[in-house]
């Protein structure tokens, strides 16, 4: 009906008057906290990188030799064998991981399974203890005095297999989140046009579950390939003489005092957790606009026979996971593997060995609260000045990108890195190192990202107005931030909080390069124990871990309750 | 007070852009005091852009803003003089309604007893004086935007903006809150810009309208001029229903459409020049009543869509007439004994026919 009608085309006038809108007291604070974060950051995480890029390029004296040391290197068969166990290890766990997680999350989000809560809860384990448990546990089970060790028709638990089963058990937990997550946000109008369209269930399996999970998928097997590439704990304890690049690291370092190859080795394990970074940072970007506002959320139907099935595979999952931490909490209490096999207390008796005894213990729970308190603060400041300072976007930005590095760089080579930069006699940190300080530091800028990411989450379910209507009030900024986005996010900040205490209790990587004899941690007395041959000792620490993070877990969700109920009343309609 | 009536609000040659993209092109316009203005257009004109360059809150890349005398240009929102409500309500969900609607008192130094008044009172004013324990989540839609507008006016602001405040509601709601924010303007007089893409509600609230496309304002003036004489055929299309026809003026008065010549006002458009005349469907007389008049054309009846108090007949007529809209009611509908097929005259009253040049 109506007739297209052409605009004349426009012409300009430009007028002289520039707009410059002044700053309100809010603003500068705001740009003042982002200036200071952004420095705060960027010392603790691209000098301390930029100092391991500089020693790699040093001879022992310090003087520059270009790219001699590589050279070096690659010129080491020893070495080199490194890169593709590494490889090859951390690929073949992740396919395993895949398979098995992505089955288990299928049964937990998509069926009517019953029991679904406890088979939740038990995968989840693996969380609360150090990757060395599941190490330990493998030697009880298939180790040279082991009780299953002829099931391994006499191949060797220490090497790739030990490796790759310890690997899948500690792993295991931070697959299934992602998957679950993934396969949680479907979207049943889809399944119903399907299935209206008479599809078989393999085909709807195929042509919409998959896709629907594809980018969880990806992302689960880059997190997985990078999780097992950098972690040395497991391959330490369980390896034998298999060498993977995170050991060569230690060993390197810690061994010989071969800083400059240390770096080197670092710098080649940076490689492969930078490219996995990447790929996955470029997965994410594709998934943002998968799940639409008007998606209505999937209701799962019982199929006996599947529901069945998968009940079955989910039993035996939790039965392995459940005979890994019961063999390793069995072997703690028993007095003398294998020969007296009766209970006692004696391995918990830690003052009597050599590991730093309970103090350790204690260490580690001191650092493990710093870190929750003064992390979470921390982090929840930043990604609010990320998400909500007014104007100056690229500053945001920057903020932004510095905060994102972190999940990039593995904890190994970020505490050799440390070592480089706050060793380095001209830095006035200088101080900061063998404290207790540095191991809180490098273990939140360690898990810095993740907690940003959860803040963001938080942060960017608020309406962006707030801000907006409380200017019109004349509102100051800080009013706003205490009164509404805090009590909203206090959910996700206990979250972080508790994320950040587990990983500081369970971590070895970053801080085995930065502890000191008398900030020695219950992880790494674990590490050093096991290393000295006293195995039974070190599953007992481990089983101190598992204990005291369940404990904090429930802390946490009883917490968690209890503000629910005081604070977020609205949230019940 | 400002100092004049006139003009509470000027907007002198104000333009936005974001990068490349011109979002408000060289404005200009002028806001009384105590006016109910409309910012009306499709989606991408600019009008919430403009909305925000007011509040401060997206500031123009060029342009003057003067308010109550004061220019306010390079001010920070936080220093303007404004209250606003938006879609999306932005009650803070963990505060109840009186703690929402008393969070900008609470920073004026105001007596605890003095706020619960003044509180109680705006709840009042918007209609809900019973709620105030209740959070915004146990609220429906409806009454979460007037909590909104009880908590914008609570400040007392010069300048009341409304952002499509009643787009997320449903129609029945939206007729209701339409005639009481309206109500509310009258009472309070504070000056209020609201902003929408939808023109009923334009029609019915405002005092003036300021019909916006691609950046720029296409016609400022009350609801009726609008309507009746829209100032180009972008207005025309945008507001209500119009017929569009093609023609070309052959002399003064006179245009060619297809084989029919229309007498229409033709002002100083040069002999020659390609036209769009527009009508409206309820402009169109219809009849049984063969008889050749000035402007009476015969045209077919293709289908007719009945419409409750009204029938909307398709009709195709001859040669360049194309298919035109035009209502009856239903009483009349039943006196021609109109059905598909059916042959009318149609009568196009020179007084209702406008006459645009074509930009060539």
């Amino acid at each position: 009906m109506s007739v297209a009608v052409s605009i004349p085309s426009i012409t300009a006038n430009k007028v002289a008057s520039s707009v410059r809108i002044q700053l309100s007291r809010d603003d500068y604070a705001l740009r003042i906290g982002l200036l200071t974060l952004i420095c705060f950051l960027s010392i603790l995480v691209i000098l301390p990188l930029y100092s391991l890029l500089s020693k790699s390029l040093e001879d022992m004296d310090g003087n520059f030799v270009g790219l001699q040391n590589f050279h070096e290197y690659f010129q080491t068969p020893a070495l080199l064998i490194s890169i593709t166990n590494s490889l090859s290890v951390a690929f073949f766990t992740a396919l395993i991981v895949l398979v098995l997680a992505f089955i288990y999350a299928y049964a937990l989000t998509r069926t009517k399974m019953p029991f679904r809560l406890f088979f939740r809860g038990v995968a989840l384990i693996p969380i609360l203890a150090p990757s060395l448990l599941a190490a330990i546990s493998l030697i009880y089970w298939f180790g040279n005095q082991g009780v299953l060790k002829s099931w391994l028709f006499g191949a060797s638990i220490y090497g790739p297999i030990g490796v790759i089963m310890a690997s899948c058990f500690w792993v295991f937990p931070h697959a299934l989140m992602i998957l679950i997550t993934a396969l949680s946000t479907a979207d049943a109008r889809l399944y119903e046009a399907a299935e209206a369209l008479r599809t078989p269930k393999w085909r709807i399996f195929w042509t919409v579950t998959l896709p629907g999970a594809k980018y969880g998928i990806l992302s689960t097997g880059f997190v997985v390939f990078t999780l097992v590439i950098t972690d040395f704990g497991v391959p330490k304890v369980i390896g034998g003489n298999f060498n993977v690049l995170a050991t060569d690291v230690y060993k390197q370092v810690v061994g010989q005092q071969n800083f400059e190859m240390g770096a080197v080795v670092s710098l080649v394990l940076l490689l492969p957790a930078v490219a996995a970074f990447i790929a996955d940072r470029w997965v994410q970007r594709k998934q943002i606009a998968l799940l639409s506002a008007r998606a209505v959320p999937f209701q799962p139907k019982s199929e006996p026979l599947r529901d069945w099935l998968l009940f079955g595979f989910c039993t035996i999952i939790a039965f392995i996971f459940l005979a890994m931490l019961g063999m390793a909490a069995y072997a703690s209490f028993v007095t003398f593997w294998p020969y007296n096999l009766t209970l006692s207390l004696n391995n918990y008796d830690f003052d009597l060995m050599d590991g730093g005894g309970w103090e350790a213990y204690y260490n580690s729970i001191r650092m493990a609260i710093y870190c929750a308190v003064f992390g979470s603060g921390l982090i929840f400041f930043g990604s609010y000045l990320v998400e909500k300072a007014r104007g100056i976007m690229w500053l945001r930005n920057i903020l932004h990108m510095v905060a994102m590095m972190p999940l990039a760089v593995p904890g190994l080579v970020l505490g050799i890195a440390y070592i480089f930069f706050f060793n380095h006699p001209d830095n006035p940190l200088g101080f900061l190192y063998g404290t207790m300080g540095i191991l809180v530091i490098s273990t939140i800028v360690h898990f810095y990202t993740v907690s940003h990411l959860t803040c963001l989450t938080a942060l960017k379910q608020l309406d962006p107005e707030f801000e907006t209507v409380s200017l019109s009030l004349k509102t100051p900024v800080w009013r706003t931030f205490g009164k509404v986005t805090l009590p909203v996010c206090l959910p996700a900040l206990l979250d972080v909080a508790s994320y950040l205490f587990l990983n500081a209790m369970t971590t070895v990587s970053a801080v085995v390069f930065l502890y000191s004899p008398e900030t020695m941690l219950a992880s790494i007395a674990v590490l050093n124990m096991d290393d000295a041959g006293d195995i039974a000792p070190a599953a007992a620490m481990a089983l101190m871990i598992v204990y005291t993070s369940a404990i904090f877990r429930l802390l946490h969700a009883l917490l968690s309750r209890y503000l629910k109920r005081r604070t977020q009343v609205w949230r019940d309609r | 007070m400002p100092e004049s009536k006139q003009n509470f609000l000027r907007i002198e040659n104000l333009t936005k852009h974001f990068g490349e993209f011109v979002a408000v092109q060289d404005l200009s316009l002028e806001i009384n005091d105590s006016e109910f203005i409309c910012f009306l257009g499709p989606s991408g004109c600019g009008k919430t852009t403009l909305l925000r360059a007011i509040a401060g809150l997206d500031p123009q890349s060029s342009g003057r803003i003067i308010q109550a005398g004061k220019d306010i240009s390079n001010l920070p929102p936080a220093e303007r003089d404004f209250g606003i409500v938006f879609q999306s309500y932005a009650l803070f969900p963990n505060l109840t309604v009186f703690q929402n609607v008393a969070y900008g008192l609470e920073n004026q130094k105001i007596p605890k007893m003095e706020i619960r008044e003044q509180v109680n009172d705006l709840l009042e004013l918007v209609g809900m004086p019973e709620q105030t324990g209740k959070y915004p989540a146990q609220l429906s839609g409806g009454q979460q935007q007037r909590v909104a507008l009880a908590r914008a006016l609570a400040t007392s602001p010069g300048l009341l903006l409304l952002d499509e405040p009643l787009s997320a509601l449903d129609a029945r709601v939206r007729a209701t809150l339409r005639h009481e924010i309206r109500s509310l303007h009258e009472r309070l007089g504070v000056t209020t810009i609201l902003v929408t893409h939808d023109q009923e509600e334009a029609l019915s609230m405002a005092d003036r309208i300021v019909v916006m496309n691609e950046g720029r304002i296409e016609q400022v003036g009350t609801p009726e001029e609008i309507y009746s004489t829209p100032a180009s055929p972008f207005v025309a299309d945008f507001i209500g229903v119009m017929n569009f026809l093609q023609g070309e003026v052959t002399t003064s008065g006179k245009v060619l459409i297809g084989e029919n010549t229309l007498d229409c006002k033709t002002a100083n458009i040069s002999v020659g020049s390609k036209v769009q005349i527009t009508v409206r469907p309820e402009d169109i007389l219809c009849s049984v009543d063969s008889k050749k008049t000035a402007n009476s054309f015969p045209v077919k009846v293709e289908s007719l869509e009945f419409l409750g108090s009204f029938c909307r007949l398709i009709l195709s007529g001859q040669d360049g007439f194309g298919k035109l809209i035009t209502d009856l009611s239903t009483q009349q509908v039943h006196e021609l004994n109109v059905s598909p097929e059916t042959t009318l005259t149609a009568v196009f009253p020179e007084l209702n026919l406008r006459v645009f040049q074509e930009n060539s």
